[in-house]
């Protein structure tokens, strides 16, 4: 057993907040870079420019990114020989997403009941999402989400017979659908298999991993690059004021499912792609 | 094309502006999101006095990250406009003149924008810190228990902003989606 003190999560969820909200992700930095440099369009092109200055200024001068700092999702991978004392891994995540938020001038979104919408007022709580694998050692990603993106995801419940076809059709629809109010060029999340919820998981989890690195099974990594190109030809553009470049990554993650089934889950994420990861 | 425009936005500034047209404002905004729309809604439902006057003004519909010590505001860009839509119409029938935001709306709305010679502005969405930067002056003057949600008015100076539809209707986002 290896034992893990709650302090010590607390700490790290504050600063990977805190982080994740002034600093890109690289890979989604560089996405950016590389397609101010191929954009055509004029006005997509000062799009990009002006994204650019923002994440200098973002950083430069401690200004968050975007106004909207995100509802933070926390995949945890906790090691079944780790043990954490001093109180609970819950209640240390919520507490870390607290100091996060307060100390670094984040923006607090989110109501407590969703009809009544009060402000909880330190942006908690986190939705957690565990794992339990082999070892000893405790992995989390921090996610701080977006929802103007996050309004235009999307489930479908798709039949075995619509094949591969079928999945083009929807992410391509659903890419359509967000448009402009997804904040392009965005990434685009997508889960193929499992059940309702599963599939809507991976595709949350398909926006952690860097853009460019490609599924490791070789036919999803050709749907990825197919979907890529696929979307950046839909002409939406940076701020969706036209161009080519639309989506600067497609991430899928598969799922083994049922002999009745092809779910698929398309979550959008915006160009602030925010994640970060640790291991404790 | 680039123009430069001063607050309040009159209708005759307006006929100037065209779906496309790259515009810099200078002058007094007031932010207003979800729920102070839901407010300013309600208030006039019940015929009471809006906190500010529509008449040839613009709204922006942001809610900022808190200003730290010494900052005017925090990250403050544009949040997505058609959630709006729903009040919007009677906010311009009493002579709102502008919006500012990001994303499409819907068809009743524009058909309320021509109605009325009303235009809405596309912010850059997520450049946030970029656009913290034109504002100069921010206060809240109403519904300051909704926190990021209150209404602020800004003093802005040169916010870049493009034409998305302008008072004729005419539509950046569905120009572009039939060249694609």
């Amino acid at each position: 057993m290896r034992s893990i003190n709650v302090d010590e999560i607390i700490t790290c969820i504050k600063n990977m907040c805190i982080e994740a909200n002034f600093k890109l992700a690289s890979d989604v930095d560089v996405g950016i870079r590389e397609a101010y440099d191929k954009e055509s369009s004029s006005l997509g092109k000062r799009v990009l420019g002006q994204l650019l200055d923002n994440l200098d200024i973002a950083e430069n001068e401690y200004i968050p990114i975007c106004q909207d700092t995100g509802m933070v999702i926390v995949f945890v991978t906790i090691g079944q020989e780790v043990y954490i004392e001093g109180g609970s891994l819950e209640e240390a995540i919520n507490e870390g997403i607290r100091r996060g938020y307060k100390e670094g001038y984040l923006r607090k979104s989110i109501v407590y009941d969703p009809l009544i919408r009060n402000n909880t007022k330190d942006n908690t709580p986190g939705i957690i999402h565990y794992q339990i694998v082999t070892g000893d050692q405790l992995q989390i990603i921090v996610a701080p989400k977006g929802f103007g993106s996050e309004n235009m995801s999307r489930v479908y419940m798709l039949k075995p017979s619509d094949e591969v076809e079928g999945i083009k059709k929807v992410v391509l629809e659903t890419v359509k659908l967000a448009g402009p109010n997804a904040c392009p060029p965005i990434v685009v999340g997508v889960g193929i298999g499992g059940s309702f919820e599963k599939c809507a998981l991976l595709a949350k989890k398909a926006l952690t991993r860097n853009i460019g690195v490609g599924s490791d099974i070789p036919h999803i990594r050709k749907l990825e690059e197919d979907l890529l190109l696929a979307i950046n030809d839909l002409g939406i553009g940076p701020g969706g004021l036209g161009g080519n470049t639309t989506a600067l990554g497609v991430n899928i993650e598969t799922y083994p499912t049922h002999i009745a089934g092809l779910p698929v889950a398309i979550n959008i994420g915006c160009h602030v792609n925010r994640h970060v990861k640790r291991v404790i | 094309m680039d123009k430069y425009i001063k607050t309040p936005l009159t209708k005759e500034q307006l006929t100037n502006l065209n779906a496309g047209d790259y515009v810099y404002i200078t002058g007094i905004i007031y932010s207003a999101r979800d729920a102070a729309h839901k407010r300013l809604y309600e208030a006039l439902m019940k015929g009471e006095e809006l906190p500010f006057s529509l008449k040839d003004n613009i709204i922006y519909y942001m809610g900022p990250s808190p200003a730290r010590i010494g900052q005017v505001i925090g990250s403050a860009g544009p949040t997505t406009a058609s959630r709006m839509d729903k009040y919007t119409p009677r906010l311009l029938d009493l002579g709102l003149s502008g919006m500012i935001g990001k994303g499409t709306r819907s068809r009743e709305l524009i058909e309320s924008m021509v109605k009325n010679r009303a235009i809405y502005f596309a912010a850059t969405g997520g450049a946030g810190a970029l656009l913290s930067k034109c504002i100069k002056k921010s206060k809240v003057i109403a519904y300051e228990d909704l926190g990021t949600e209150a209404i602020h008015e800004l003093y802005v100076e040169n916010f870049p902003v493009i034409v998305a539809i302008d008072a004729q209707g005419n539509n950046l986002y569905e120009m572009n989606a039939q060249i694609s």
